[in-house]
Order: C-alpha cells, then structure tokens, then sequence
C-alpha cells in the first residue's frame, strides 16, 4: 500500500513474487492498477489521500473482532499505559487534539503524556522544528521506563482504550464513505490479514512515497505501526512494516543525513537553546532504553568530528556545532532564496527543479541566488534553469536578469567510485571502483574533501575565533591514486569508530563519553570490527542460512530483524516452532537464534529492573522495542510527533471533498507556504479531479540518469497522464492524444492514455476520477516534457518537511497537440 | 471504433523488404530462361534466324540481372556471399547458381553466336542455357511461395504455372519483335501460348486464395494487377489478329512483355499488403497432419 | 496448499551438444523490460526509434533487428468489471526447423552446438529472404544506424547470447530478469517445468493459462527453442496460431514448379509444331 513496488523496486519485488508463489496473498490498495497490482493477488483501487481512513478501518476491525494478539499487545506495547487525565482525542474536539496553539500554528504535547510525568521537553519548547526519531524515542525527562499501567486494559485512561475510543467510528461504511472502498472488499482484506497474523503466521506491510508524500505521511506510516503492533507482526519472521526509499542509498542519507535537523545516528541537531553539551544532553538523554546511551554516541561523533581539539574541557567541541532555530528543510529554503535570505547553494545529486513540488517556484529561487554549485553526472534541469526553463521559453524570467553564478561540477558515476551504499533494510553494501572517471569528473568524496582541504589551508593561519570551526575539525584522510582520491575504506573505518588506542571498535557497545571512543555514526558501529571492511562481505547466499549474515553487514550490529525479540514471548520461547526466531538459551544463559538479537544478549526473559536502572539496565527482559523509553512499542506515541498522538483521517491540503469524520478538515499542523508563487487550489469547481505523481519502472526520479540515457529513454519517450475512459470522454480526451492538466500553479501538457485501470471511485455518496502523472520528465534530456511536480503546490507533513504531491486535485482539459 | 486486430494490429508476419528492383529481376530473368529453351528448340529446328534473336534477346535480359539483384541487397558489396554455399532448401541459393551457370553458359553461346567462333561450344552453351533455363524462369516463383507471406504461399501450387507462363509470354513477345514475320511464327504461337497459361494461371490462384487474393485488388498491387491482366489480353488478342505483320507483333509484343513486367510487379506488391494483413490472424497454418510429427533429425537441420 | 513450482536458483552452463532454449513464463512477467535493456547492452543492439507508440507501456512495439527481445502489453477488461494486464517477453523461437535457416542463401544464419540459430552479421549480405519467410515476424534487415554502420543492412535478431553460452553463462536476458519470468536452460527440463506450472495456474482456476510452442511434436516447426507460458490466445501477443516453416511445403513447390516448366516446355514444341513458318 503507498508503493508500487514491483514497476520501482523491480529486483526486491521477485521475492514477492516467490512468496506468491508459495502461496502468499499479494494485496495491493492503490488508487492505480499498476504492474504490482497486475501481479498481486488482489487489487484494491483506494482514493488517493484516504489511507488512514482505510487503516484506521483495520484498526477498528481487529479491536472490534477481538483479532488482535492478546499476549503480544498486552506485553510489548504500551496498550496497557496509562495516559494523563488532560488528554483529549480527535473524538472530543472535532478533529484537534488537545493543546492545539492556533498562533504558534503548533501542539503543546503536555497533556499527551503518560500519567504521572510533567516536566516539558523539548517539544514544548519548539513546536515547529521537525523531530528526528530521537527526540520521540528519547523525550528527555518526559518518558520514563515504569508508567503506569493497567494490564487488564480496562482503565478508561490506558491506550488500549483511548485507541479504541478513537477509531470507534472507522467502521467498514466509513471506510467506503471516505476511500471508496467496498465494504465487501474492505472486509475481505481485513480478514485475510487478521487471519494470517498471530502465533503461527505473520504479514508484512511495504510502503513507499505513496504514503510518505503526504501533509499526513508520518501519521500513515503510523496507523500501519498501530496495525501491525496489535497484530504482533513487528519483530517477527515474516512481518513488519517495510519502508522501500525512494532513491540508491537514500537511506545512507537519512542514517548519516543530509537532513537539517539530524545528527548521524538519528541524533538531533542542537537548538540554538542548546548552550553546551550538559544542556543537550539533559534535554535529549532517555532515562530508560538504548538512547540512554545519547552521551556516548554524541561525544563519540564529536572526537570524530573534531578529533584531539574535542577535549572534556571545551565540551568535545559541541559549541561548533551548527545550531537550527527553526524550520531550514529544504522548501523553507527555496522560500528563503526567493526573499534573498539564501544567497548561495550546493547542489549535488538532486535536481530541485523537476523534482520538488512547485518547479517553478524552486527555478525562480534559484534566479535569486548569487551563486549555485551544480554537481551532477549531466547538466540537469536545476543548473540551466537560466536558460532553457519554461519561465525563459515563456519569457517569464529572462536568462539577462539572472544575476546567479552557476557552477557545474561533473560528477563520478557509483562505478567510477568506491564506497558504501546503504539499502532500505538497512544493509550496508560496498563497490568498488571499476573504472576511474573521465576528464573533470570526481566524486563527491573527493569534492567535499578537497574543497575542505583547500578552505583549511587558506585559513590556516586566521586568528578569527570562528575560523576554529572549520580549523578544529579532523581532516585527515589518506588519498589515493592519481585523482587523490580519499580512502572511502577510511571513511568507513572512522564511521565505525575507534578506541583510544587506534583500534577500530567492533560495536556501539564499546562507545564511551569520556573522549576516549570516537565514532562518525554509532548505529553503523561495528561495520569495520575485527578491522575488517565488514561491508564488503559477500558470501553467496546459497552458502549461508536463511538470514545471509555473511553478505554484507546491516545495522545495528549486523541484526537484520530489528525488535526481533518480540519474536519469542515474554518468557523467552518462540511464539510457535513455525516462526521461531531468536529465543533464550537457558542453559548458556543468552539469547540464540537465526540472528544476530536485537536485545542486551545476556539479559535474562525475566530481568526486572532495579530502581535506579537508568539506560538499557532500566529495561525489564522482556520490552523488545529497546529504543523506546519504555521499552514497548507505541501504539500511543506520548512524545515525538508534532500533529498528534495518534493517527486521525485528515483530507489532503487539496481535497474535493469535507473531512467526514471532522469539521477540522486538513491536518493542522500542516506546513503551507501561503506566498505568490505557491498558490493552492481553493476552488473545487475548477478542479475536480484527484491526482497524483506517480513513478515508472522506465526512468528513475527526475530523469538524469534515464532520460540522458537512450535505451531508457526509447522505453519510455513521452510524459503521459492517466485517466479513466470515463473522464476521457467527460473532457473528450482521446487515446494518444494530449491533454493539459491545470492547477492554480499553471498547466503542464500530457499525453493522453485512456485506460480501464483507472477507475472513477465513489467518496461520499458521489463518483471522484483520479488523473496519474508520472513526474520523471523535464526540459533536457534525450527525451523532454512537462514535469509533474510543475503542477503541485508546496504543502509540507509537520514532522519532516515532505511535499504532498501524493494528493491534490486538478483540472484536466484537451489540447490539440504537443507543446510547441 | 474496434480495437485494432490482435497486438495493436501489428502484423504477425515482417514485410518483405524487396524492392523494385527485384519485379524487374523477375521478369528479365523469365525472359532469359525462357529466351534460352526458345533460342535452343529453334536451333534444333533449323530456325538459325530466330534461334539468333531469342539468344540475343535472352543475353541481353541476363545482363540486367545480376546489377539488379545486387543493387537490391542489403549489403550490395557482399553479393558473392551467395556463392559461398549451396543450399537446397533455399530457393534462392538454388537461383544464384542457376542464374551463374546460366550466365556462364549463354555468354558462351552468344559469344559464340555473335563472332562466329567455337560454334560446337556455342552450342553446348545453348543446350546448358536451355536446360538451366527452365529452373531459372520457375524458380523466383518457388523463391516468394516459399515464405510465410500468406498471398504467395497460399498460392505455391499456381505462382509457378503464372511465371512459367509470363516468362514464355515475354520470351515469345521478345523473339517476334526481334525476328522478321517470316520466322517468327513459333515465337508468336508461344507469346499467345504463354499469356493463356499467365491468365488462366493468375484466374486459378485468385480463386483458389479466396479472400487472401483481396491484396491483388487492393492496396499497391491492384493498379500493377489490372494493368497486367490488360496488356497481356490485349497484346494475345492483338498477336492474334495481326501479328502476321512485323508492326502489329512489335505492338502486340510490346504490350505483352509490359504486361508481363506489369505482373511482377503484381505479386512482389501483393506481398507486404498481405504481410501486414496478418496483424488479424490471417497467417499460413500447419495442417493437422503436420502437427504432431516429430522434428528433422538432427542433421537436416 | 504447498507450491511444488520455483524457478530455478541456479543455472548449470550450457553443454554443446544439449539442446538449450527458454522458457518464458509471462504469469511472473512485471513488465519492467530488464531483458530489453540487458540484451541491448551485451549485444550492442542500437536504439532506433524513439517514439510513444500508445500501445499501454510498450513504446518498443515488436521484435526487430534492434529489439531482440520485446514486453507486450495487454490491457484486458475482466467479466467481472476488474482489468487485467497480461505482460510478456517475446524473442526470437530458435525454431528446430527454422526457416530463415532453410531459405538463408549465403550460410550466413547456421545452427549451433547448443542448437540455438545465429546469424553471422559478417556473412549476411542483406538479402531479406530470412524476413519473409520467418513465421514469427522476428527478423527485419537492419537500416540507418549511424553508429553502428557495419551491421547496417544486415538482418539481426536474437543470438540466444551465444558468446555468453560458449562462456558458460546464460543469456543477458534471463540473467536480468528480476523474477525469473525468463528461465534458461536444457530445453527437456524446461518442458518439464511448463507443463508444471500451466498444470498448477489451471488447478487455481487460471484457464486461460496455456503453453505455445513447449510441445516439440505439436507443432509446425519441429519444437522451438524458446517456449511460452501465455495467459491468453497467441494472436493477442503477435503469436501466430500454428506456425509451419514453410520448408515443409518446399517439395511440392519444386514440384508444381517442375510441372510448370514442363508445360512450358510443351508449349514450346507445340509453338514449333504448329508453325509453318
């Protein structure tokens, strides 16, 4: 659900296709009828923008139906919590939960919090900074290990039912009212998933940017969470909930991110609030759990950062440490390039102008720099805007008014190269180089290390007490071959970390806060152990086990099941033979199994903590989910999350319809740009329809690397748009001629292809066409066309920053030929 | 609308990429071989006159051959490749050895014929030509049956009498325009002969493909059709009538060998109209009592 | 219900003398054209026309001399109001009694040691014959390749990768195929394999599962080298019905073309007996 798998992960999908072959049902809900949903067991057309509504439909089911899995819930989630008396859900206010600040735009998450605990966090502090995954898990003083439950989940406070309270009306009519998905079929679904779930079988659920490119995507990702908890699907063989990333290796960027408001590790970045590093890490440090570690990882990083100028003295450095005061994700960016706040910007591997909602809004951004750094394997769309945009072909912008220096720094390509790629199971991957670059091209290891050289060397000598931000850092790196080419081995080696002797560590385990362990990132510690490129593994897998350790390493700690605790019972055995897993050995006194345990190894089923235990001692034997602070899985999510606790139905930012269980239609604390150049929809005459970027197996993301290539593009040439025959002959459309889709934000023409796998759906008593838009196309290239993203506003999810293009609504009209 | 029949309507079956030069080829080519077996049968009957004429004729219409079988390959410079083999099974390996020892032997005899020398092996040279003659004037019908093109190989069984019959019409016409009335009786008789057989053969064929023989009435083929089945009934009919008289055959004649070009051109067109036609399931088919045999062993194949 | 049918994990190499082929399985077929691209870039297969054809997400259209192996794309309205998109690699037959063999005049296209068809791109000299007389409409001559101007001319289509064959490897095609809808393989073990899985998708009540050319004797050209699992009728992939290599008739062509010149030959004695100058 949410993803397309089979047309955009083509090589992991055959392993659901061997899994349908040995008789697993393949269900697809998808607002298209894709090639996934061609080799599914069954096809579920869904309103786009209506996916809590549907797993909140699940929700309701499995409580109502008693088909949830009693021990698992009661034991490894916070069912049986306790929340505090001053929480309100969704049920009573109509949509808002309670502490919603109409001027900060923001949640006071206060009364979210489980009974008992009253300090503020962070959260309260800021409200408007996106969290990293930390500050949930971690909630400084606000989680602690031991609330207060109800193991008989009676207490009307405890989450078991305040879930059940608030999805009470997502009944299977609710679910057909809002996505437009038959009862019948609703049902049918459901029941094949309840019953494949429990002791003897488990069920995964795979999603991808059809439900994280939402103004909700975070709260999706969540209801499936919920789903799959009272299921007790997570942890298990064969369960999960399995996020495919959108782009190679983009799960390395989010792990050691390119993100703002992250530190490697999933740690968050410092706010201007945090004055030094005993004030960070009293905000951030759980008491309980595996972020109790926080010391260590950080001041780990910072030696590694900053090497012997981090000294206990200066606090490791931490006051060099850029600090966020609010939103910097890369939309607040483009808006601050447009009011000349951004003067320059570096732009590798990522093309702006066809890939992010509102293209035109980023390339007129981009015309109000004073300069770009452009590094890419082709001249992309976003480093000759100034010249061959729309805007110029229109005569909008005139490439003599754009004052921008543009700079274009050809890239290696991943074969010119050596380093790590990391996969969205977090497996961990080597290439080696196969061929060196040609001409002028370098990778962005040796850009961003030369171009720091070369900055260090023309300070060296500056007294300026800022330049000890750039001159303190640890630059070192041995550099190869006649390009000088930095060691990627090497970089990986201070990834992983090493002791005060220089020797590389073999696991997060040994990471220290007194400055004697430096490590680049601790979850990828243990990558390099035994001093060995542990990456590179590749052991075939017909040698190996079923789990394939050998091949590669995953992080953490090469476990390749994460929480795979809760693949035994509180007691240490296995939920049932057929889906054993990791299990405690009695008699050698450890946790044994087909993988490596995600849980302290030594640590008895029937550990309970002392008092005072603080970190993963403060974690009782059995609580799995060993990064929470209470060591369950949240099926309530007291802290982390700026739009709520727990997962409402909000219609998209463009919707043709009135959210039917609220008169809060949207969700609040959505991000808008209300500028200009980003005009939304508000007239839902004028546009109709739904749609949505959707992707092909063809080309991959903007189209650099595939419409600059001529086989794939000779697979794919033209940019289509999707509709039913239905629409096509309200809009008299014809097959294989063009249409102009049209939005507030202009219009972009399309090849017309007619189709009866899309489908009029019926939403609220009434039938909603869907248009798909596939948003691989710009203007160079072998093969050009409109792009998709042109006809999308900029509309944000509050916790991390990612467009709504997932839903919106348009207009469609004939038009009589291509653009000319 | 309907939907387009089959896979978007794309023909089963690739058009055959021959070009025009190949009708011209077929035609020069049954005026040869059937200039040759004339040529020869009137050196038997003491018909020195006309024996000259259709020799000539004949090498003449060979000279044009080889020059436009070339020009027509894909790879022009690579013709002698089809001298790299002999291949029974193909139809157009038999013909590129029957056409080089054809050309060998009938420039012989004209060499001979023209200069006066080494008339013995002049002779041989006709009666090599005449034998080769007769393979070299039915095989370029047997060349297009022998493909899954369903107009030509629906037709295998008459495609051979029609070129037979062509060829004999052309090789008669070109004889009694070259030869005073006086000896070219025989030639006469065959034109007329040979345009009944083209006629009557075309007839037979068109009836027995049935809705298949649609392609000869439309499409590029019809036009080259229609004017073919004219100037050779004309040119017969007009042979009849006043081929007596050195202008009438010239006129008669002429109008048979442009039917007979005509028709060629005919059956070449037909072929990529009826290739495309298989985009709706109209394909040759196995018989029932050819499915289920086993396979060529191994070494026929 | 337990599933007896998985493609292969592991392909043994190919040993001359056992005859090899595939066996393409279009009810595992996603449609993402990795065979296309893979066989493109071992062969050097060049890119010819770039063009929407709106044929669904089939922009290659058939198979040619530049498209050795083509994805069709079936779009199909359901009784049941639901649609189903049938999707399948379609490459050249390597027929046992292949035609463009039989009629191929210069020897340029020959059988090999793995019984797989080749032609010889240095030998050919573009005569077209191969192109009509193919029953699968595979082969075409290929034309106005600028980079690649010593194959132009020439017919090409499928080799069965037979440089990766006589390196022990399988073909690029079956190599990329992400979910082994192309199986590659002694050709006795892929029959084995097809009648399994068309007798497994019957048993799910999958009717319109059948096979195309898996049986050697049950067809007209002797047995194929590349054998199909369809979902519908061939003719709605471009498949002929029946094919027959039209070399079976070749006897009785001769034949009426022996009778031909036999009467043409009495034609001319009787031109020569009735004359009297």
């Amino acid at each position: 659900m949410g993803s397309n798998m089979a047309e955009n992960h083509p090589v992991g999908f055959q392993w659901v296709m061997e899994a349908k072959l040995r008789g697993a049902p393949v269900i697809h809900v998808d607002p298209r009828f894709t090639r996934t949903s061609a080799n599914a067991t069954m096809h579920v057309p869904i309103r786009a923008g209506s996916d809590i509504a549907f797993l909140g439909g699940l929700v309701n089911y499995i409580l109502e139906h008693d088909r949830w899995f009693h021990e698992y819930v009661v034991a490894y989630t916070n069912a049986a919590t306790i929340v505090s008396e001053d929480f309100r859900d969704t049920e009573d206010l109509d949509g808002l939960f309670s502490g919603w600040d109409p001027e900060r735009h923001a949640y006071d998450e206060t009364s979210w919090r489980y009974e008992g605990v009253d300090s503020a966090g962070p959260a309260h502090r800021t409200g408007t900074v996106s969290r990293s995954e930390s500050t949930g898990a971690l909630g400084g003083r606000t989680i602690h290990a031991h609330p207060a439950r109800d193991e008989t989940l009676q207490h009307p406070r405890c989450v078991f039912q305040l879930l059940r309270r608030h999805f009470a009306r997502y009944t299977p009519a609710m679910v057909e009212a809002v996505s437009g998905v038959p009862q019948q079929r609703f049902v049918e679904v459901a029941e094949l998933l309840c019953s494949n779930s429990g002791r003897e079988r488990t069920s995964a659920i795979v999603y991808s940017l059809g439900w994280t490119q939402h103004s909700v995507g975070v709260q999706i990702i969540r209801t499936a969470a919920i789903v799959q908890l009272l299921l007790g699907n997570i942890g298990r063989p064969g369960g999960g909930i399995l996020a495919l990333r959108g782009h190679a290796s983009i799960q390395g960027s989010t792990d050691i991110p390119t993100l703002y408001d992250m530190l490697p590790g999933y740690m968050p970045m410092p706010h201007a609030e945090d004055i030094n590093l005993e004030q960070y890490l009293a905000d951030h440090r759980a008491s309980g759990g595996g972020w109790g570690n926080l010391p260590a990882y950080l001041v780990s990083l910072l030696k590694a950062y900053y090497g012997d100028a981090a000294t206990a003295e200066n606090g490791f450095c931490f006051g060099h440490l850029p600090r966020v005061d609010h939103d910097q994700s890369t939309y607040r960016t483009a808006m601050g390039m447009l009011a000349g706040q951004v003067k320059g910007f570096f732009l590798p591997g990522e093309n702006p102008a066809v890939g992010s909602a509102n293209g035109k809004l980023h390339r007129m951004a981009m015309a109000n720099l004073e300069w770009l750094v452009v590094r890419d394997l082709f001249l992309i769309e976003s480093a000759t805007f100034w010249r061959d945009s729309p805007e110029i072909a229109r005569g909008d912008l005139k490439t003599a008014d754009v004052k921008t220096e543009v700079f274009f720094l050809p890239a290696a390509a991943h074969t010119e190269k050596s380093g790590s790629f990391t996969n969205t199971q977090r497996l961990l991957q080597w290439h080696h180089t196969a061929i060196e670059p040609q001409g002028d091209c370098r990778s962005d290891l040796w850009f961003y290390y030369h171009l720091g050289r070369i900055i260090r060397e023309k300070l060296a000598s500056s007294t300026d007490p800022r330049d000890r931000l750039i001159l303190d850092l640890s630059w070192s790196y041995p550099t190869e071959g006649r390009l000088g080419e930095p060691s990627a081995d090497a970089v990986l080696r201070e990834v992983n970390g090493w002791d005060a002797e220089g020797r590389a560590l073999n696991g997060s385990g040994e990471l220290k806060d007194d400055g004697s362990t430096a490590c680049g990132c601790w979850i990828y510690s243990g990558s390099y152990a035994d001093e060995v490129n542990q990456v590179a593994r590749r052991r075939p897998g017909q040698e190996q086990t079923l789990v394939a350790p050998e091949w590669g390493w995953a992080w953490p700690a090469n476990r390749r099941l994460l929480y795979n605790r809760a693949s035994a019972d509180p007691s240490g055995k296995p939920w049932s033979e057929r889906k054993k897993y990791v299990w405690w050995d009695a008699r050698k006194r450890r946790w044994v199994g087909l993988d490596v345990p995600d849980f302290n190894a030594t640590k008895p089923p029937g550990y309970q903590p002392p008092e005072d235990a603080g970190g993963d001692g403060a974690l009782p034997g059995d609580a799995p989910f060993i990064m929470q602070g209470d060591g369950r899985g949240w099926l309530f999510a007291p802290s982390g999350l700026l739009d709520g606790p727990l997962p409402p139905h909000y219609e998209p930012n463009e919707s043709p319809f009135d959210n039917a269980l609220y008169t809060q239609s949207a969700n609040p604390a959505r991000v808008r740009y209300d500028v200009p150049l980003n005009p939304y929809n508000a007239d839902r005459e004028r546009y109709p329809y739904v749609t949505t970027t959707v992707r092909l197996t063809e080309h991959h993301t903007t189209g650099a690397m595939s419409r600059t290539v001529a086989v794939l593009s000779e697979l794919q040439p033209e940019f289509f748009c999707e509709v039913s025959p239905r629409l096509a002959a309200e809009r008299d459309l014809e097959q294989g001629s063009w249409a102009d889709i049209v939005t507030a934000r202009g219009t972009i023409r399309a090849r017309v292809l007619i189709t009866e796998r899309m489908k009029p759906i019926r939403v609220q008593g009434r039938d909603v066409e869907q248009v798909g838009l596939p948003y691989h196309w710009g203007y160079r290239g072998i093969v050009k066309g409109d792009s998709a993203n042109d006809a999308f506003a900029i509309v944000l999810d509050p916790n991390v920053h990612i467009q709504e293009v997932k839903a919106a609504t348009c207009d469609i009209r004939r038009a009589d030929g291509p653009r000319r | 609308m309907s939907a387009p029949p089959g896979y978007y309507g794309r023909p089963v079956v690739k058009e055959p990429v021959w070009s025009p030069e190949v009708a011209v080829y077929f035609w020069l080519g049954g005026l040869a071989g059937m200039s040759a077996v004339l040529g020869f049968a009137a050196r038997l009957a003491r018909r020195p006159v006309l024996a000259r004429a259709s020799l000539l004729a004949g090498f003449a219409a060979l000279l044009g051959c080889p020059p436009l079988l070339i020009a027509d390959l894909g790879r022009p410079e690579r013709f002698y490749n089809m001298l790299r083999v002999f291949k029974p099974t193909s139809p157009m390996s038999v013909g590129s050895w029957v056409l080089s020892f054809f050309g060998g032997a009938l420039g012989v005899a004209a060499a001979s014929e023209v200069t006066g020398w080494l008339r013995p092996v002049g002779r041989l040279g006709e009666l090599g030509a005449a034998i080769l003659g007769l393979p070299l004037f039915t095989y370029t019908a047997v060349l297009v049956a022998d493909t899954s093109v369903p107009v030509w190989h629906e037709a295998r069984h008459h495609l051979p009498f029609v070129f037979a019959g062509s060829a004999s019409a052309s090789a008669g016409a070109a004889a009694a325009i070259l030869t005073p009335s006086r000896e070219s009786g025989p030639a006469r008789t065959l034109a007329i002969f040979g345009a009944g057989v083209e006629l009557g053969a075309v007839a037979v064929m068109e009836g027995q493909l049935g809705r298949v023989a649609r392609h000869y009435h439309h499409g590029p083929a019809a036009s080259p059709a229609r004017m073919a089945r004219m100037l050779t009934a004309g040119g017969a009919l007009l042979m009849v009538a006043v081929g007596r008289h050195r202008a009438g055959a010239t006129v008669a004649g002429t109008m048979i060998l442009a039917g007979s070009l005509a028709e060629r051109f005919a059956v070449l067109r037909a072929g990529p109209t009826s290739a495309r036609a298989t985009a709706g399931g109209e394909t040759v088919r196995a018989t029932a009592n050819e499915l289920g045999r086993p396979p060529r062993p191994a070494w026929q194949r | 219900m337990a599933k007896t049918y998985a493609p292969p994990a592991f392909v043994a190499p190919a040993k001359p003398g056992q005859p090899v082929g595939f066996f393409t399985d279009s009810s595992i077929c996603i449609g993402c054209k990795a065979c296309e691209v893979a066989c493109k870039q071992w062969n050097n297969v060049p890119v010819d026309d770039i063009r929407y054809l709106n044929s669904s997400y089939d922009n290659t259209g058939e198979l040619s001399a530049n498209s050795w192996r083509h994805v069709a794309f079936i779009e199909k309205k359901q009784a049941d109001g639901g649609v189903a998109w049938l999707m399948n690699s379609d490459v050249c037959k390597h027929c046992k009694e292949a035609a463009c063999l039989d009629v191929c005049p210069t020897g340029a296209i020959f059988r090999t040691e793995f019984d797989t068809v080749v032609v010889q791109a240095d030998v050919c000299n573009g005569c077209g014959y191969c192109i009509a007389a193919c029953p699968f409409g595979v082969l075409t001559r290929r034309e106005g390749i600028a980079s690649r101007p010593e194959t132009n001319g020439v017919a090409q289509k499928c080799t069965l990768c037979y440089d990766r064959l006589s390196g022990g490897e399988e073909p690029a095609c079956a190599h990329a195929c992400p979910t082994k809808s192309i199986q590659f393989g002694p050709l006795d073990e892929l029959r084995e394999r097809a009648q399994q899985r068309v007798a497994e998708l019957r048993a799910e009540g999958r009717t319109e599962a059948r096979l195309y050319l898996a049986d050697e004797k049950d067809n007209g050209i002797g047995g194929a080298g590349s054998m199909f699992l369809l979902l519908d009728e061939p003719g709605a992939y471009r498949l002929p019905e029946h094919p027959v290599v039209p070399t079976r008739r070749l006897k009785e062509i001769w034949g009426a073309a022996a009778m031909a010149a036999g009467l043409a030959v009495a034609g001319v004695l009787f031109a020569f007996g009735s004359s009297r100058r």
